[in-house]
């Protein structure tokens, strides 16, 4: 099956000379629900900038739906939709004739596209402020004229940058919603964010960007899992196998004298040590260690603070 | 994008910059219509009619097509300069970046928005000069060919210079500092024959003279320049221009990073 989204090496160095993106390797499945998750200045907006055209890669491959953008960049235009991470749209027009406009840019008829209109304004739920020009939107509204904007010509492959940026908690819980519904019709979705409970709420799998390389890419659930795992160190008397395991458990062998043993929910660390006992081990001394992963987040986090 | 696809974005980007002039009409059509109004009574009725004759024709006569084209100038180089810069300062460019749109139909429409600008407003004013003299047509295919190649020049020319701007004092600084001077000095107002032989000759350099000149010709039947050469030079200026700006365009120069 060919990928929504496949990116190799992909690489961007700024005029100024600044390093954005470092090489970066990324797939995303037709179907899926995304995340792409890091801190202010990682990359995030750059990668979907090469993606839409807005910025020009210096290295690397990229196809939506199979169709290399240096090969025939129109027609992978025509698989995206993109909901840019600040506002966009010309202020002085009307909210309904930036949507028919945005229509008649990818070739769609008037009448179509004036139908189609009709219905993302109700989508969406702007169909009150139709005439009303964009500048005098609210924040929350002006966002959501340009998910309608970007869904206008039906796209396969639908890229949000930031999307529940300056949106108050219950209008961000029927984007959701939304975003749920045209996920489960079909429609993949590409969405960044500094949040990992945004990532978790919505989306299946994920990769998380910093300095202009992916850290990690794979499904929610084993992130979260791994997320979750306690980690203890063992200090042992005598000699360890480093064979050593315990059926059921992460575990293992530092050193002669140390073996690390990751628990998972519902795990009872005391199996571990019966099991421990009965091969004749005896545990002088336990540690709590960091998890590494929740290490990474929370140092995530701080730089975005 | 098949050909219809790429027929109803042309559509749609021209429909758009229309409706902009025409919301904001006192800023976009009036200030032609009053001006040349100014003009036609100023220097047709008052001074005009102590100047005589200019080329066989009342002075009104004579500075009337001149008058027009300077108009279809202004307005079409004005439109696509505010409209497109207007796009790139508040990113909605982006809109038409992102789709998949060829770079030559979004020339293709911001030109058609300025020339119909130009021509609306030539409009206008012909018709506010009519209450002050009559106009012979002289060759009405000239008319309409210069009409057009000068509204698609200026229209370009205005393209041209809302890529390069950064603010919106660089939209005004042409229009100030090259457009109306080599318009004034374009022979709107005089008969190049009333020139030194010098300034005659370095008057040629004026891309305006030639749009002026077979304008005045297509209307009055004279001409201070040879007619053929100057649709050549008009013809070879758009081509020109509509090349750089689609190199412009094609490139993303300052509309990517
Ligand atoms: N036009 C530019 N010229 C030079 N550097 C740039 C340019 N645009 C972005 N950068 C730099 O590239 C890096 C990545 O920026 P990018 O916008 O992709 O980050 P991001 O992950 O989207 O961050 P945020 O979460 O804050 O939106 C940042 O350090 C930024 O300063
Ligand atoms: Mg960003």
């Amino acid at each position: 099956m060919t990928a929504a989204l496949q990116i190799e090496g992909l690489k961007k160095t700024y005029d100024n000379g600044f390093v954005a993106l470092q090489g970066i390797d990324l797939t995303v499945e037709p179907g899926d629900f995304f995340a792409l998750l890091g801190p202010n200045g990682a990359g995030k907006s750059t990668t979907i900038g090469i993606i839409s055209s807005l910025v020009s890669k210096s290295a690397g491959k990229v196809s939506v739906h199979g169709v290399d953008i240096d090969q025939n960049f129109p027609l992978a235009k025509t698989h995206l939709g993109l909901v840019p991470q600040e506002f966009n749209f010309n202020v002085f027009e009307k909210v309904e004739d930036i949507l028919t406009n945005q229509a008649g840019y990818y070739g769609i008829p008037r009448n179509d596209a004036l139908r189609r209109t009709e219905h993302f304004l109700e989508r969406l739920g702007l169909t009150e402020k139709r005439d009303t020009r964009a500048r005098m939107l609210s924040g929350g509204m002006k966002r959501r004229l340009m998910i309608a904007r970007a869904l206008i010509h039906s796209p396969k492959l639908l890229i949000l940058d930031e999307p529940t940026a300056g949106v108050d908690i219950e209008m961000r819980r029927s984007m959701y919603d939304f975003l749920r519904e045209i996920n489960a019709a079909g429609t993949t979705i590409i969405l960044t964010t500094h949040y990992l409970e945004e990532a978790e709420a919505l989306c299946r799998n994920m990769a998380i960007i910093n300095h202009g390389k992916i850290v990690t890419n794979r499904s929610i659930k084993d992130l979260l899992r791994d997320l979750h795992k306690e980690v203890f160190l063992l200090d042992c008397a005598g000699q360890l196998d480093s064979g050593l395991n315990v059926p059921g458990f992460d575990l293992e062998v530092l050193d002669d004298h140390t073996v690390q043993v990751a628990i998972e929910k519902g795990q009872d660390l005391a199996e571990v040590f019966a099991a421990l006992h009965q091969k004749n081990i005896a545990v002088v001394s336990m540690r709590n260690e960091a998890n590494r992963l929740e290490q990474m987040f929370v140092n995530l986090l701080e730089q975005t603070a | 994008m098949n050909r219809y696809e790429q027929y109803v974005a042309f559509m749609t980007i021209m429909r758009k910059e229309i409706r902009r002039y025409l919301r904001i009409w006192s800023q976009t059509l009036l200030p032609s219509a009053i001006t040349m109004s100014l003009y036609y009574v100023i220097f047709g009725n008052l001074i005009g009619s102590r100047i005589g004759t200019m080329g066989g024709f009342s002075y009104m006569e004579f500075v009337v097509p001149g008058l027009i084209m300077m108009a279809i100038v202004t307005n079409s180089y004005a439109n696509v300069v505010a409209s497109f810069f207007g796009a790139k300062f508040n990113n909605s460019v982006e809109e038409l970046l992102v789709s998949p749109i060829p770079p030559y139909i979004i020339l293709c429409g911001y030109v058609a928005g300025g020339v119909s600008r130009g021509i609306l407003v030539a409009v206008i004013v012909t018709a506010v000069s009519l209450f002050f003299t009559r106009l012979p047509i002289y060759s009405p295919l000239l008319v309409i060919l210069v009409v057009a190649l000068t509204s698609i020049l200026f229209s370009l020319l205005g393209f041209i210079n809302a890529v390069f701007a950064n603010t919106f004092d660089d939209i005004n600084i042409v229009p100030t500092f090259v457009l109306t001077p080599l318009t004034y000095l374009g022979g709107v107002f005089y008969s190049l024959d009333l020139l030194p032989d010098f300034w005659a000759a370095v008057s040629q350099a004026n891309p305006l003279v030639y749009v002026v000149s077979a304008f005045r010709f297509g209307m009055l039947g004279v001409s201070d320049v040879n007619i053929a050469f100057a649709i050549g030079m008009i013809l070879l200026c758009v081509l020109a221009a509509f090349s750089y700006s689609l190199h412009l365009l094609r490139t993303g120069k300052r509309l990517r990073t």
